[in-house]
């Protein structure tokens, strides 16, 4: 127990657990872990012959945090910006730092705006979303039950919800678009 | 090519998309063997990590075959069968320089609080991923390896992260021969980090889960007790009372953003994204380790707040220790590690899928059905 100097259950037998478990102790000793000593200057050993990479070429404007003080030399290419999202975007880059909740919450804000931008284009597209592929819904059928009757799960209290997260947004702009289209009509027919 | 593309929240598909190519002299495009989907992909997968865009593809674990390098590349050809960390990284910042790998200051434009991450969103450099079946690879002198001919290629896939994450968990714990070590979270970081704790000179390493099939896996893999918590009344009293009441000596954190156990943190999190994650397990570790303990955190957190006890953690006197791994920092002696049967990556792979099913694949992890533990894609299956 604490309440005295002694470290409680302090015997252990390391023969023992040496028989029992494959490699136990390899590391006791830290000079035997990776990284030791801790940040060692040692730019010889990660494989770059360079001092300063050269820059990736910037065809198309790259938002950045405004805590760096240039574009880096190296950048991902996937998904550039554009449309509403976009603009939502390259405004959180260029506004505010990454201390700032606005950065953050505004990146948030545009990626569920990108999602609806998205869905939206998709029904122009060869390959349209529907709300349902995607979700990989069809182990549910296979595997759901039996595997969420198992004991202790705490998931199964709120997995209720990932369906409204999914469907919810749909919904809500099922509705909203038609409320629109009575408004447009009725105030056609007036 | 074909690739997996993220379509919004709790949805993703298999697309045609055009190849990638050399947009920096020091790239190489691989073509990808193996690709696994990680824990953490689930937080981008749950529309939690902030600019994750419609249209990226996911994937930081994965292996595969040089096709092309770009006109500066060096240490790696065509043909080559590399294993690529997790990290993108230049090799030569002030942050590289120094083996902080994970925290390299030249490849993400768009935050400087992390360096980059194949398919993390754009947050961590909006680089596609490899669950695909190309992968355009920056600083190709610096990150991949070719894998040893007597290195099986799912055990090299899981060096990719899990692994080496698992053993980095362990490692920042500063484990001593003798130490009682909680690892938070039964799936493959965990259980890698249980493994290691005994390869640091641990006497007890308790593994905390909800999930029954993979506290058995915590048994029989990991060697560790277990505790579930959905079946205790208080698990930071049971952990108290598993360590005669004084608290175990070092905790790891490999839960992180999704923690389950408190519906309200949970719901706030992963569900409304209120906070930055839901910090049940943090919290938990700060509660169940004891004064002047450590608390290594591998579970990974998006950048905003999140309600963490740091009042607890402070009043304790906690060491708190915590990083992405810079993976390849703990290549050589994983590697020894494998060599000598004290680690065999692959038993933890439950499912493989070919990439036309990532959809399947997804759900089936992130709802925990089938037991599933650990997915791998199988591009050309």
């Amino acid at each position: 127990m604490p309440y005295t100097a002694n470290t409680p259950s302090a015997a252990f037998d390391a023969d023992e657990l040496r028989r029992r478990i494959p490699g136990w102790g390899a590391d006791r000793d830290p000079a035997d872990r990776p990284a030791v000593p801790r940040e060692r200057y040692a730019p010889e050993v990660t494989g770059a012959h360079w001092e300063l990479p050269p820059q990736q070429p910037e065809l198309r404007p790259r938002e950045r945090s405004i805590e760096h003080a240039r574009l880096t030399p190296a950048f991902g290419t996937s998904a550039p910006l554009k449309g509403a999202s976009g603009a939502i975007r390259r405004l959180a880059y260029a506004r505010y730092s990454e201390g700032r909740a606005a950065h953050w919450l505004l990146l948030m804000g545009a990626d569920r705006v990108d999602v609806v931008e998205n869905h939206v284009a998709s029904w122009f597209s060869k390959n349209p979303d529907n709300p349902v592929m995607g979700t990989g819904l069809s182990t549910e059928k296979t595997y759901g039950a039996s595997s969420r009757r198992r004991p202790g799960r705490v998931d199964v209290k709120h997995q209720w919800l990932d369906p409204v997260v999914v469907a919810g947004p749909w919904l809500l702009g099922g509705w909203a678009a038609l409320r629109g289209v009575r408004r447009v009509v009725r105030g056609a027919r007036r | 090519m074909r690739a997996m593309v993220y379509r919004g929240p709790y949805k993703v598909r298999v697309e045609s998309k055009p190849d990638p190519v050399i947009e920096h002299p020091g790239d190489a495009i691989v073509r990808v063997v193996r690709a696994a989907i990680c824990g953490s992909d689930l937080h981008l997968y749950h529309g939690m990590m902030p600019d994750t865009r419609v249209g990226m593809t996911f994937g930081h674990e994965f292996i595969g075959v040089v096709e092309e390098v770009g006109p500066d590349v060096q240490n790696v050809k065509v043909g080559d069968r590399v294993m690529v960390p997790f990290n993108i990284y230049c090799g030569s910042c002030w942050f590289c320089a120094r083996g902080l790998y994970s925290n390299c200051h030249n490849v993400n434009p768009n935050a400087t609080a992390v360096g980059g991450i194949y398919g993390y969103s754009h947050t961590c450099g909006g680089y596609d991923g490899g669950q695909a079946e190309r992968v355009r690879v920056p600083f190709a002198d610096v990150g991949p390896s070719v894998i040893p001919d007597d290195l099986h290629d799912e055990d090299a896939l899981l060096m990719t992260d899990a692994l080496s994450t698992g053993y980095f968990g362990a490692q920042l714990a500063d484990i001593v021969e003798g130490d009682t070590v909680v690892v938070l979270g039964a799936g493959p970081v965990g259980l890698f980090a249980a493994r290691s704790a005994w390869l640091m000179g641990a006497a007890r390493v308790i593994v905390v889960d909800h999930l029954d099939y993979r506290l058995e896996k915590a048994r029989t893999f990991a060697h560790a007790e277990t505790i579930n918590f959905g079946q205790v009344d208080d698990v930071v009293v049971e952990m108290k009372k598993q360590t005669d009441y004084l608290g175990a000596d070092r905790v790891i954190d490999a839960v992180g953003a999704e923690a389950d156990g408190n519906f309200t943190q949970h719901v706030t999190a992963a569900k409304l994204k209120l906070q930055g994650g839901s910090p049940v397990a943090l919290n938990w570790a700060i509660d169940g380790v004891r004064k002047g303990g450590t608390i290594s955190v591998m579970g990974a957190y998006g950048p905003l707040f999140s309600a963490v006890k740091f009042g607890d953690a402070m009043n304790k006197g906690l060491t708190l220790r915590m990083n992405q791994a810079p993976v390849k920092r703990q290549w050589p002696r994983l590697l020894e590690h494998i060599r000598n049967g004290y680690f065999s990556p692959r038993d933890i792979i439950t499912h493989r899928v070919p990439l036309e099913h990532v959809a399947e694949a997804y759900h089936l992890f992130s709802a925990k059905l089938d037991d599933c533990v650990k997915p791998v894609i199988v591009p050309d299956a």
